[in-house]
């Protein structure tokens, strides 16, 4: 690791996050968004009689798979193989994007259509593509929102979260000509249809993500609610369904158990709109599953990281964490933010994303509402002390810890720290007290020093008892 | 070694000891009026759902939808149920079927829990069909409602498998603001009418 790496990430969280904040009424508004999806995820779960079983099937079948991924996935290829379909395997982001290429050059296709698909982001599969005469149409509307303003999405599920309808109004207003100063979501969204048709209609194929893939059948099954994948997979006449190797189920019957908590842990809805199961290409068609490893195998080798793989990007760790609520999806700077992408991230590049894992509270409550039980906090708490060991924590902090583990080793030592703090501190010239050393202080007040130390308070109760 | 070998080696050498599959077996909801579950998880989706003795019915009640005096152009793949006048058949490009006012289809099953309709979607002449008309309807055998989704898949065990899919209610979006919009890319409306 080269020192200039260490010494910038990629993005600071805290800085970010400072940022987004700065705007106080948006921030207050976005926070309140997100908890509104929170509570309907709230709703939807509690009405589920066996959830708590749901969930502990889900990571059942999750752990299973993990532990005989390549059995499944040969057993998956070689039955989509048989419906017809074309396997595509893909170790790294650049294979994954010059197959998707390839297909489409040697077919003269130009126009793609896509729909949500978090690892084409992972791999930057869009500017790949543009760059090679490809015009990439996004069509899910909050993607396609976020394409037009050329933004990533902010949150996998929402990705137009962080964007005011009057901001979308003014930008549908310069791209599709609506109405000026028009915001109604209703006539946007409507707007929207009618643009996305012409962009399915001239389309050449259609690019989908996998939610699940089934190795029993050699099926994939596609989740959307606006429909917009099964528009795209069912015009043109390719479709080129990709995948990361951590999707697979074993079995059909796998999926009533991740239908049942996917969208109702996603937005509380029972189930998403459409749920399609594709299983070969249509008969005068073609169906290409592109399956990428992209670091995944590396991350199945890491015993205390490996359970992140279960993800089934529903967002509600995001929805639900105080951090993401209040700092943002772009505060995080990785194509998944939110507590699972402080875990997904710095395995990535531990250096380039360090300041991920602080970027919590630790208050578990994103593994409280995972529905396949990811441990997500302890993961967090994990990557800290990996943080910590490979050296890449700011020497402000890691002398801080010092210090702090000096004086917490000498009972002497801690006394007299306490003992010189309640008299020099509030003895001290305020721009002192509250220097740049003080992060604390920067948006709060110290609390007044006590007059009596913890030690001294239960002495003397014990004496009165 | 090729992309493939490679990918598969590296899995193995990375996977963790065998953990066994869960019992799926205890897990389901029943309800004590399955049919009457799914007209309000139906509901509740943004769909309606229709109540009818027989076919004959189901014509009657398709006939007094909001949408059918103003629908033009109508496939219906249920023999005498809505007035059909677009042969799939003939039709050569899924393109076509662009400006396709109404749809009626058969569904196979219906899940309490989610408002949800499995179409085999095998059988359709073109599967853009169900996603690209601007109002669905879905004509369900009302022997056909399942509770849940484990009894839906134990259901779909015994037939061939092959492209379907469910769908639970009107195409619908959040994404601006999280105001539900009904009729986001897909059907404008969805009704679903059980028979018997």
């Amino acid at each position: 690791m080269s020192p200039t790496e260490q010494a910038a990430p990629a993005l600071d969280h805290a800085a970010a996050a400072a940022r987004f904040v700065a705007n106080d009424a948006k921030a207050h508004w976005h926070d309140q968004a997100l908890w509104w999806v929170r509570k309907k995820r709230d709703a939807a779960s509690g009405v589920v009689p066996d959830w708590e079983a749901l969930r502990d099937a889900a990571a059942g079948i999750k752990a299973h798979t993990l532990s005989r991924l390549a059995e499944y996935l040969e057993e998956f290829a070689r039955n989509a193989e048989a419906r017809g379909a074309q396997v595509h395997f893909a170790r790294d982001a650049a294979e994954h994007n010059a197959i998707v290429h390839r297909i489409l050059e040697e077919r003269g296709i130009t126009r793609l259509v896509k729909s949500k698909s978090m690892l084409t982001e992972e791999c930057h599969l869009n500017p790949y593509l543009e760059a090679r005469g490809i015009t990439v149409t996004d069509t899910d509307l909050g993607e396609r929102i976020v394409q037009l303003r050329h933004e990533p999405p902010s949150h996998i599920v929402l990705p137009a979260i962080h964007i005011k309808k009057e901001e979308i109004g003014e930008l549908f207003h310069a791209e599709l000509g609506t109405e000026k100063g028009a915001s109604d979501p209703k006539y946007l969204t409507e707007a929207a249809r009618q643009h996305l048709r012409q962009k399915f209609l001239e389309a050449g194929a259609g690019l989908t993500g996998v939610n699940f893939a089934i190795a029993e059948t050699g099926g994939v099954v596609v989740c959307t609610n606006e429909g917009n994948a099964d528009m795209g997979s069912t015009l043109p006449r390719v479709h080129i369904a990709c995948m990361g190797v951590e999707k697979l189920v074993p079995r059909r019957q796998d999926l009533a158990v991740f239908l049942r908590l996917l969208a109702r842990s996603a937005t509380g809805q029972p189930v998403t709109t459409y749920t399609t199961h594709f299983h070969g290409p249509r008969p005068d068609g073609e169906l290409h599953i592109v399956v990428v490893d992209n670091g995944r195998s590396r991350q199945l080798a890491d015993k205390v990281f490996r359970r992140s793989l279960s993800c089934i990007r529903c967002g509600a760790c995001m929805n639900t964490c105080p951090v993401f609520r209040r700092s943002g999806g772009y505060s995080y700077g990785f194509i998944v933010p939110g507590p699972i992408g402080s875990i997904l991230a710095p395995g990535r590049d531990a250096s380039a994303h360090r300041t991920l894992p602080f970027a919590s509270s630790l208050c578990g409550s994103c593994s409280d509402v995972c529905p396949v039980r990811i441990d997500l906090h302890h993961e967090i708490w994990a990557w800290r002390e990996e943080i910590v060991r490979r050296g890449l924590l700011p020497w402000p902090k890691r002398a801080a810890m010092k210090v702090a583990g000096l004086v917490l080793r000498f009972a002497w030592l801690y006394r007299l720290t306490g003992w010189l703090a309640r008299r020099l501190l509030p003895a001290l010239p305020r721009g002192l007290a509250y220097g740049r050393w003080n992060a604390w202080g920067r948006q709060r007040e110290l609390p007044p020093m006590p007059r009596r130390t913890f030690r001294e308070l239960y002495r003397s109760h014990r004496d009165r008892s | 070694m090729t992309a493939r070998e490679e990918m598969l080696a590296a899995l193995r050498r990375s996977a963790p000891r065998e953990t066994p599959l869960p019992d799926l077996s205890r897990l389901g909801v029943k309800f004590a009026d399955p049919a009457e579950q799914f007209a309000q998880s139906l509901a509740g989706v943004g769909g309606t759902c229709l109540r009818v003795p027989d076919l004959a019915g189901a014509a009657r009640a398709i006939a007094e939808l909001p949408a059918y005096p103003t629908a033009r152009r109508i496939a219906s793949l249920v023999p005498g149920v809505g007035q059909g006048n677009v042969d799939l058949a003939t039709v050569k490009e899924p393109r076509e079927l662009e400006g396709l006012d109404l749809a009626v289809l058969r569904g196979e099953l219906a899940v309490a829990e989610n408002g949800a309709v499995w179409v085999d979607a095998r059988l359709l002449p073109h599967r853009a069909v169900f996603v690209i008309t601007e109002h669905l309807v879905l004509v369900v055998d009302a022997a056909a409602v399942v509770n849940d989704m484990h009894e839906a898949y134990a259901r779909l065990a015994d037939r061939p498998v092959g492209y379907g899919l469910f769908i639970s209610g009107p195409s619908k979006t959040a994404d601006i603001e999280q105001a539900l919009v009904i009729g986001a890319q897909g059907a404008r409306s969805c009704t679903v009418v059980l028979v018997g």
